[in-house]
């Protein structure tokens, strides 16, 4: 061969072939070639674990998240974090490098409690881990218990500890063992027999919707029944602007979630973002222990509701059952907006069974179900509530596959719109539907995490949001003659 | 570049080096001592660097620096539009880096674009058994699915480089068997001190796997240049480019923004290489350089005044011809950018900004900041090195507040002394700020707007800057009750 001849020009790829292409990404044989990868994941609507963790160390008070590993990736949990909620995410690493690799990450983690402990003065520090000290096998529970001996922290200080591998799981398993290593920690010693605090401690699990925990906050205030809730972050990621900045803005004060052990009740309203903590707390939490699914839709709130009443033996107060009736009365009229809709979901285990209740109500079709992690257990549970209503009937749940799946089937079986977090934004243009974006992150619409998706307020804004984007549609894209003043 | 030292009334070394004194003081002594020469009061004239850079962080002060991942995924690799980018590791890096950077793209998206996120995500197994069969299945899978994709490049995560992966022979055994560019980076995040080393360890795969490896099909010209160092941030490259061609230049290919694989290939034909970023690319200008005798030239297209000077320094490398053009092209500008600065300047006059950012902006936007008669009291870089701070004090006024990867803490302190009416940084400092009731624009991401480059991108970030600063809403803040 010439040299010449060896030369590699710049090339445009024709535009039949760009078309070819395009087609074919949108056909029945792509969608066979795409559901057989082994091995790529394309777009997963699923982070790792030390995102959780974070999260649920900002639910409690003086919380100072600590990231034992590289600090990129306490740079990347912090900037998600931002973005979803607009607030502050204050977290710090102890940045290893290379010679973590080789030494481990001890000499890092004590330096980083001393320097943090100094400049932000927390109450307490959560320490998970990234990928780095995870594959090395760093043994947290000797660096911490180290760092006491040595006074790098007073002994006394809360130092709750996880590990949180991203190679395994997703952030749900992380908020998981972050909150489970807390309750842990704080209520160590503190369970006294023969108290009881009379309160009920909520587990939201692992939400990112700051308008829920207003909504619980709501709920309980009408019953009058005194709560705990673990972990807190109402105020973390919703906190007043009034000039001044609070590195700690709220939280679960550390004195009630010590005191939690003692508590009446426990429930989690998070089952699949608990599992670990909740098994836990049910073998050693003082009470009656109760786990619901995320009250999304009428019937799982009702759940939550009647449950409330029987644990703390009060009747269901007269304006929850007026809050029910104008959700109800919402429902009612606007049915005939939802009904027979199709749609396609995605996202985590507990949410995503409450946007299937709340759309089995509405007459709506959760045509395609995807969890891009999650357990055989969920899938059943899932089946088990499409089985019991006629709309859930030919609805598929696809477990463990990604976003780009999620596409395939658009293309080949198309729906009206698609429930999940920005990430589903393209798959949805793509086939020209709504995105109702209900879950997390969120990073491209504003104060959505302010509007509450559970209890009877959360019904009415799915409603509000879902029937008015699809009477927009209509106006917008309808015949001029078919365009008029009623909806 | 002479010019007359600038100073601001009120801001001496003694009184910089007493705010720094003060943040220091909550420092444990080891934690003091490391920080403390990475802050410093300007000194505009000097041609030591006031601060030392490049170092590792301190653990535990929250620093914004992210990984060398970030830097080889999020700001080299990442913009290539026509690559598939594995994220080769866990599931997290390549969810956190996914369309969060800005660097946006033309093409379809799955068809000749791929802004989208790949991953092995690695579990458990991966771990102990590695992840070197799981990466050449999905290389060929990610070719079939994805068959108008020029290339594929492969940014190991942490793990990788911990358990021994051999990325670099799976990824040359799948380029052979699929006859396709795989280009396997060791950009591990626990490697180097921040992004700046993943900037140096894809320069490094640029010039092993990828330049000199195309001809461009058309014949040369003298006017041949290619853009090397903008990432297309909420469409920079698009004003950029568009404003050379105004003077007659061919951008040949631009450097990652909206990039394409073969174009980059092809840069080594090239007449000179325009650099904006000098951080993540200066490497390879210098291979280009050392390697085809193809010289570099920085430049600045923040604001009118920088763009006018930058335009004639370009110019100087040219023929009469491109001297006239620009000429012409600042002629016809500007009236146009004068109508902007006195729309503006009026409401700006004077206001204060402080800066923290990465790259080149801490001290290539300062120009803009000042056409619109702002003045710098304060900036300082997530990940520079002392070429970087040579370069940006003698932009800033005398002995404002210089400081490199400081702390949240730290850039706390030096804006509740220095008393900025703007703040631009990133997504981790935005809200802090504005919960304080201080005006802020993310300087990473252009705040969702942009384009900033460019004779058009001085409107957009003017008319920005005014919205921050005199936004109705900071007058609400304060409650009257």
């Amino acid at each position: 061969m010439s040299a010449e001849a060896a030369v590699k020009y710049v090339t445009e790829t024709p535009i039949e072939e760009v078309e070819r292409v395009s087609a074919w990404i949108n056909s029945e044989e792509y969608k066979e070639k795409n559901f057989a990868r082994q091995a790529l994941v394309i777009n997963p609507p699923h982070a790792c674990q030390p995102l959780g963790a974070q999260l649920a160390a900002h639910g409690f008070e003086g919380t100072l998240p600590f990231v034992h590993g590289s600090q990129g990736c306490a740079s990347y949990y912090r900037s998600t974090l931002n973005r979803h909620f607009r607030e502050p995410a204050p977290a710090v690493s102890d940045s290893m490098t290379e010679d973590g690799a080789v030494f481990g990450g001890q000499s890092n983690l004590h330096e980083g409690l001393e320097n943090a402990l100094a400049l932000y003065k927390p109450k307490m520090i959560a320490v998970f881990t990234s990928c780095m000290p995870e594959v090395i096998g760093d043994d947290l529970t000797a660096f911490i218990r180290n760092a006491k001996k040595k006074g790098v922290v007073p002994e006394d200080f809360p130092t709750p500890y996880a590990n949180t591998p991203s190679f395994n799981g997703s952030h749900i398993h992380g908020y998981d063992a972050m909150l489970n290593s807390i309750l842990q920690y704080l209520t160590e010693g503190k369970q006294v027999e023969g108290r009881c605090t009379g309160k009920l401690n909520l587990i939201p699990g692992c939400d990112f919707n700051t308008g829920n925990y207003r909504e619980y906050k709501h709920i309980l205030k009408e019953f009058g029944i005194p709560y705990t809730i673990l972990a807190d972050i109402t105020e973390s990621f919703d906190s007043p602007l009034d000039g001044t900045y609070k590195i700690y803005p709220g939280g679960t004060k550390l004195d009630d979630a010590a005191d939690s052990i003692n508590g009446k009740a426990t429930i989690t309203l998070g089952p699949y973002a608990t599992a670990k903590s909740y098994t836990w707390i049910k073998d050693n939490y003082s009470g009656k222990h109760v786990s619901l699914p995320i009250p999304m839709g009428i019937a799982k709130t009702d759940e939550f509701i009647v449950k409330l009443s029987e644990l703390f033996n009060k009747p269901v107060p007269a304006s929850l059952k007026e809050e029910r009736g104008r959700a109800v009365d919402a429902m009612t009229d606007s049915h005939q907006y939802i009904h027979g809709k199709k749609f396609a979901l995605y996202g985590d285990p507990d949410y995503l069974l409450g946007y299937v209740s709340f759309l089995l109500e509405m007459g709506g079709i959760p045509l395609h179900i995807l969890c891009s992690k999650g357990s055989k257990k969920f899938e059943k549970e899932m089946q088990g509530l499409l089985n019991g209503s006629l709309y859930g009937a030919g609805c598929k749940i696809y477990m463990n596959k990604d976003l780009w799946h999620m596409r395939s089937l658009l293309m080949t079986e198309p729906v009206d719109a698609m429930i999940g977090d920005t990430h589903g934004k393209f798959a949805a243009r793509d086939a020209k539907i709504p995105l109702f974006r209900f879950g997390f992150p969120i990073f491209d619409r504003v104060n959505k995490h302010r509007y509450p998706l559970v209890g009877y307020q959360g019904a009415m804004n799915m409603i509000t949001e879902i029937a008015n984007k699809f009477i927009d549609i209509k106006d917008d894209t309808c015949e001029d003659r078919f365009f008029e003043m009623m909806r | 570049m002479s010019k007359s030292t600038k100073k601001i009334e009120g801001i001496t070394k003694e009184f910089t080096q007493g705010v720094i004194d003060k943040a220091l003081e909550a420092y444990p002594e080891k934690g003091r001592k490391k920080r403390a020469p990475h802050l410093a009061p300007n000194t505009p004239d000097s041609s030591a660097t006031c601060v030392k850079s490049n170092r590792k962080t301190v653990p535990g002060v929250m620093s914004a620096r992210g990984c060398a991942y970030a830097g080889a995924k999020g700001v080299v690799w990442g913009p290539i539009r026509d690559m598939v980018h594995v994220s080769h590791g866990p599931v997290g890096c390549g969810w956190y880096s996914w369309g969060t950077r800005r660097n946006l793209m033309t093409g379809i998206n799955g068809v000749t674009q791929f802004g989208m996120q790949f991953t092995s995500d690695f579990q458990e197994k991966d771990i102990v058994y590695g992840g070197d069969k799981k990466l050449k299945t999905l290389l060929a899978e990610a070719h079939e699915l994805f068959p108008l994709a020029k290339g594929i490049s492969v940014l190991s995560e942490c793990p990788v480089g911990l358990i021994g992966d051999d990325i670099n022979s799976v990824a040359k055994q799948a380029a052979k068997d699929l006859d396709l560019p795989i280009i396997p980076c060791n950009c591990e995040g626990f490697r180097g001190v921040s992004q700046s080393l993943g900037h140096h360890i894809s320069n490094d795969t640029i010039r092993d796997y990828i330049i000199g490896t195309r001809e461009f099909a058309e014949p040369s010209s003298p006017y041949d240049i290619s853009l090397i160092g903008d990432y297309n941030i909420g469409g920079d490259v698009w004003s950029a480019k568009a404003l050379l061609e105004e003077i007659g230049l061919n951008v040949k290919s631009v450097w990652t923004g909206d990039g394409e694989l073969e174009k980059i290939a092809a840069t080594h034909s090239v007449k000179l290489n325009l650099i904006h970023c000098y951080r993540s690319m200066n490497y390879m200008c210098k291979v280009m350089e050392e390697k085809y005798g193809i010289p570099w030239l920085e430049f600045n297209f923040f604001g009118p005044t920088k763009i006018r000077e930058s335009l004639r320094q370009i110019a100087e490398r040219f023929d009469d011809t491109i001297k006239e053009n620009v000429e012409r092209v600042i002629a016809k500008y500007d009236p146009i950018m004068q109508a902007i600065v006195d729309e503006y300047k009026p409401r700006l006059d004077g206001k204060k900004v402080m800066l923290l950012v990465g790259g080149l902006r801490p001290r290539h936007t300062i120009g803009a900041y000042e056409d619109l008669g702002m003045v710098c009291v304060g900036s300082g870089y997530e990940f520079a090195h002392g070429d970087d701070y040579e370069r940006t004090q003698p932009e800033m006024p005398e002995a404002t507040v210089v400081y490199d990867d400081p702390s949240e803490f730290e850039f706390e302190q030096f804006v509740h002394a220095m008393k900025p009416d703007l703040i631009g940084s990133g997504i981790k400092e935005k809200y802090v700020f504005q919960k304080m009731g201080i005006p802020f624009r993310q300087m990473h991401s252009w705040d969702y707007s942009g384009p900033y480059h460019g004779y058009q991108g001085f409107s957009i970030f003017a008319r920005d800057i005014d919205m921050a600063v005199n936004s109705p809403t900071w007058k609400l803040v304060k409650s009257p009750f």
